[in-house]
């Protein structure tokens, strides 16, 4: 299908995004890789009338390492993000997750602030994000402000950026000394996922120092695991520790019903899928 | 209307278009490059996949505004100027790893892109790289066979013909940031 007719504006900087959002109106929407945004432009699920697309924007593919993050700017794409240095170095989490979203021809477009902005619960990177504690650098018409994880993902596909305000960058503390897998679980190669897993372990002699599990997928928002984490802290690192805490990780969800899973089931995958994850990230 | 610029298979075209043309109705209907084809229309299928500066991408989940000042590749544009088949095609054909044959364009645009990153794949390295690609004969073990065919002969080529069996665009493609 063709989409419906819309306004495109191609701006070469982060202010003249924000200056063609505002005059956009309501109804314009940033296009980053396009990679969920233009299926919904052709099935016509979103009809915005004014396109600001940032591909013209200097800098924001850019990924560097301030000190205690690492930066990635928001139009860096999956297949820059899987392949750089720093991000497997210091947030292997994501690397791996990433290679797990879509499918390279996808990943070649599809962008890291894109898929964090479209804030679909079923995306990968959202529960990692919220996993790692990640800080959003969101720009408007007033500056730039930052937004936790906790705070950025608001509902199914909305954020905690207005209309007339955009992603630029996404900072990654660097888990140093911690261990980390995401675990996902889908029907085919390309499908989102069921139900997905983010695990970062801490380990110190024997024993679980810290833990941080999140959800994908079982909610309308990525959910952070907190029976899972405080069943783990400061538990000793064995088999018995990880099944008592996996078995928590459905606690406080609300996983949806639809064709390819029940909510029983997702509930169920959750906790299967979280012992996984831990087993993995903890060296067990 | 938008004007755009792009470079495809060689050749350099100057078109104003409306912003919500998808790349692959402007290849087709616009450029005549109807060897590029849409399959599911839902981004699912990989048969319109295309080299966009050297990477595959799915063209039905492109505008062609975003391509403007870009490199694209079809799969029109492998073979040599003699009409010699890249050694992709050669495979595909050699190997009859086709049954229908809608996905093949874009399953051999895919395994071009993937061959570009990793020249010697493993059966199950092909089929993962191919994920984004559907047959719906389901003709896949001929298009793994084909895959790692090419594979070895361009291994074996490599020093003294790999440029010229490659499309001319590809390497400098390949250095070519993707503007998006």
């Amino acid at each position: 299908m063709i989409p419906a007719a819309f306004e495109y504006t191609r701006p070469s900087s982060v202010d003249g995004a924000v200056q063609a959002l505002a005059e956009g109106g309501e109804d314009a929407k940033i296009l980053a890789g396009g990679q969920s945004l233009i299926p919904m432009l052709r099935l016509r699920f979103a009809a915005p009338s004014v396109l600001v697309d940032l591909g013209g924007v200097g800098g924001m593919r850019d990924i560097h390492d301030d000190g205690e993050h690492i930066v990635v700017g928001a139009m860096a794409t999956h297949h820059d993000v899987m392949s750089n240095q720093l991000i497997r170095e210091h947030a292997p989490l994501i690397a791996q997750a990433t290679a797990t979203v879509a499918d390279r021809q996808v990943r070649h477009l599809g962008t890291f602030g894109g898929s964090l902005a479209h804030a679909d619960p079923a995306g990968d990177l959202p529960g990692v994000a919220s996993a790692l504690d990640a800080t959003f650098e969101v720009a408007g018409p007033s500056g730039r402000r930052m937004v936790s994880a906790s705070e950025f993902f608001v509902d199914y596909l909305t954020t905690a950026m207005e209309p007339d305000e955009l992603l630029v960058a996404v900072h990654i503390p660097k888990l140093t000394g911690w261990g980390t897998h995401y675990e996902k679980f889908n029907r085919v190669a390309q499908a989102w996922a069921l139900v997905g897993v983010a695990a970062a372990v801490r380990r110190s002699n024997g024993t679980i120092t810290e833990a941080r599990v999140a959800l994908t997928n079982m909610g309308t928002t990525p959910v952070r695991a907190h029976g899972v984490e405080e069943a783990l802290a400061d538990a000793p690192a064995d088999e018995g520790t990880l099944r008592d805490a996996a078995a928590r990780a459905a606690e406080g969800t609300s996983p949806t019903s639809d064709l390819s899973a029940s909510a029983d089931y997702r509930a169920h995958l959750a906790t299967v899928l979280t012992r996984r994850a831990l087993h993995a990230a903890g060296g067990l | 209307m938008t004007k755009i610029s792009m470079t495809v298979d060689g050749i350099q075209y100057e078109d104003d278009v409306d912003p919500r043309t998808l790349l692959v109705h402007h290849l087709r209907d616009r450029l005549g490059k109807v060897g590029t084809v849409v399959g599911c229309d839902t981004s699912n299928c990989g048969a319109c996949t295309v080299l966009l500066a050297g990477k595959g991408v799915k063209s039905c989940t492109v505008l062609a505004v975003q391509a403007d000042g870009m490199d694209v590749t079809t799969v029109e544009g492998l073979s040599g100027p003699d009409g010699t088949l890249h050694p992709v095609q050669q495979a595909f054909h050699n190997s009859h790893a086709l049954q229908c044959g809608f996905c093949t364009p874009g399953m051999i645009m895919a395994a071009v892109d993937l061959l570009s990153e990793n020249p010697s794949p493993t059966t199950d390295e092909v089929r993962e790289g191919l994920e984004g690609n559907l047959c719906r004969c389901t003709g896949y073990q001929n298009i793994v066979r084909a895959v790692q065919d090419a594979a070895a002969t361009m291994h074996a080529t490599a020093p003294p013909t790999a440029e010229a069996a490659e499309p001319a665009s590809t390497t400098e493609a390949n250095a070519q940031e993707v503007p998006r």
